[in-house]
């Protein structure tokens, strides 16, 4: 049903590593053209629900994962789903800037080459690198090395990568937390210009990154068995003025975690 | 889970706090006071109480201050964020009221030389309405106690309808002989002062509730 407000669905999400149990029973609702923030503290499995969203967790030896992903409706982990295919409607942004050891244009075309696209890749770079934010900085030195880039850069770089092959929804995995005040506050200013035409789901350790830049957050906790559950989602606004659960009131407030 | 990370934010939520409770009781003394000197036509107690408003106005600022520094610092979030948004009203409210008990002093130095039009019976009563609301709302925001407040909130119904009472008393005194419109003014003043005194503690109670439930009513 494109059109509604729900772009991806999680219903009773359970996943496994072998014998250890990552996450149990999660139920959340991500929203279209908005920015979704995962918080709680280290080891609730927000980075594993994170990685389940576009099947990432395929690459991970011994992860199981049951329970229900939808996006727009369709079940992405169905069987015939191709998981590549998943992952060109749903990318993902890492917490250290990870830009190919190639130019900078080679970095933003290679999912287009990858996937045979036909048109015009020198087009798509560009608007790519202008709705990272970055097209001003490199345009000058596009054949230049990614490296040369600044880690600021470099993520952003990320980015453009991520929405060259026009994905609808972007994750990203702490991408501010291996940057200084200056690229964090681009990327955040970058996160809520690209929530007009993207939809958003952010994990991260700041709880003020997270009040800044999100519309919906959702928190998350580990039970004794280590397995990281939901306590509480809702609109960021709420959640950051007037938590109804106290453990949420007390991880926002560093009273634990 | 008992870990805390932030005893000294606390320790410092806990000092505003105390300053915030200093404050009421410099502003709860200059109201009673500015009413005493006005019963019992004690200039020189109405000029301390005038005198003895920048105490008051310091302590305001000082608290803010305070208040914009934990913001700038800790960024305070849900709870935290609440008490300090809340720290900061009441801290202006309590201001006002020393501005009210600043304004009954000049009215006492107004009637100066003039006689009494009658003995004051229900200013001093309500005096002690408000004052004592405000002691509540205060009682409210120590015990975070959402009944104390609410009580408080309600109780302003009593103060204003007292206002009324005394205005149309001296209205009526006013009517019978116009030589009292000056002092009745005066004192329609001073009761209109302690009106909004009550309704300063009614604010003091919302912002209680605020603190404890998100939520005003």
């Amino acid at each position: 049903m494109t059109g509604s407000d729900t772009i991806l669905s999680v219903k009773n999400l359970n996943v496994h590593y072998g014998e250890f149990k990552a996450l149990k029973n999660v139920s959340l609702d991500f929203t279209r053209n908005k920015v979704t923030a995962l918080i709680g503290p280290s080891g609730c499995g927000k980075s594993t629900l994170l990685k389940c969203l576009n099947r990432m967790n395929d690459l991970v030896p011994e992860a199981k994962v049951e329970g229900e992903i939808t996006f727009e409706n369709q079940d992405i982990y169905e069987a015939g789903i191709d998981p590549a295919q998943v992952r060109l409607h749903i990318g993902m942004v890492f917490q250290k800037p990870n830009p190919f050891p190639k130019t900078i244009f080679n970095n933003v075309a290679f999912g287009l080459k990858l996937n045979g696209f036909k048109g015009d890749i020198e087009e798509v770079v560009e608007t790519s690198l202008r709705q990272a934010a970055l097209w001003d900085e490199v345009k000058d030195r596009l054949h230049k090395s990614a490296m040369t880039l600044s880690g600021g850069q470099q993520q952003r770089l990320c980015i453009a990568r991520t929405l060259a092959v026009e994905p609808q929804v972007i994750l990203m995995d702490e991408p501010a937390s291996a940057l200084d005040p200056i690229g964090t506050i681009a990327i955040e200013n970058l996160m809520r210009d690209l929530a007009d035409k993207y939809s958003i789901v952010v994990v991260t350790h700041n709880m003020q990154q997270a009040a800044r830049v999100s519309d919906y957050t959702a928190f998350l906790m580990m039970d004794d068995d280590r397995a990281g559950y939901l306590v509480e989602s809702g609109e960021t606004d709420v959640i950051f003025q007037n938590p109804q659960d106290e453990r949420t009131e007390a991880y926002i407030t560093g009273r634990f975690g | 889970m008992e870990l805390s990370p932030r005893a000294s934010f606390d320790r410092d939520l806990a000092e505003l706090q105390e300053e915030i409770i200093t404050l009421s009781s410099m502003v709860e003394k200059a109201i009673s006071k500015s009413v005493d000197a006005l019963s019992s036509r004690n200039v020189k107690v109405s000029q301390e109480v005038i005198a003895q408003d920048d105490l008051i106005d310091n302590k305001r600022h000082e608290i803010e201050d305070k208040c914009i520094a934990l913001i700038a610092r800790q960024q305070p979030l849900a709870g935290d964020l609440r008490q300090i948004v809340a720290f900061l009203h009441i801290t202006v409210d309590l201001e006002r009221m020393g501005d009210y008990a600043e304004g009954i002093g000049k009215i006492g130095l107004l009637m100066d030389e003039q006689p009494m039009i009658q003995p004051l019976i229900n200013i001093p009563k309500m005096c002690e309405l408000a004052t004592d609301m405000l002691r509540r709302s205060l009682e409210a925001l120590i015990k975070r106690d959402v009944t104390i407040a609410q009580q408080v909130y309600d109780d302003d119904d009593t103060v204003d309808n007292l206002y009324d009472q005394i205005y149309h008393e001296l209205i009526l005194i006013m009517v019978k002989d116009p030589k009292t419109i000056e002092r009745a003014t005066f004192l329609i003043w001073a009761a209109h002062d302690l009106e909004r005194v009550a309704d300063r503690a009614t604010n003091i109670a919302e912002q209680v509730m605020y603190l404890v439930t998100g939520k005003t009513p």
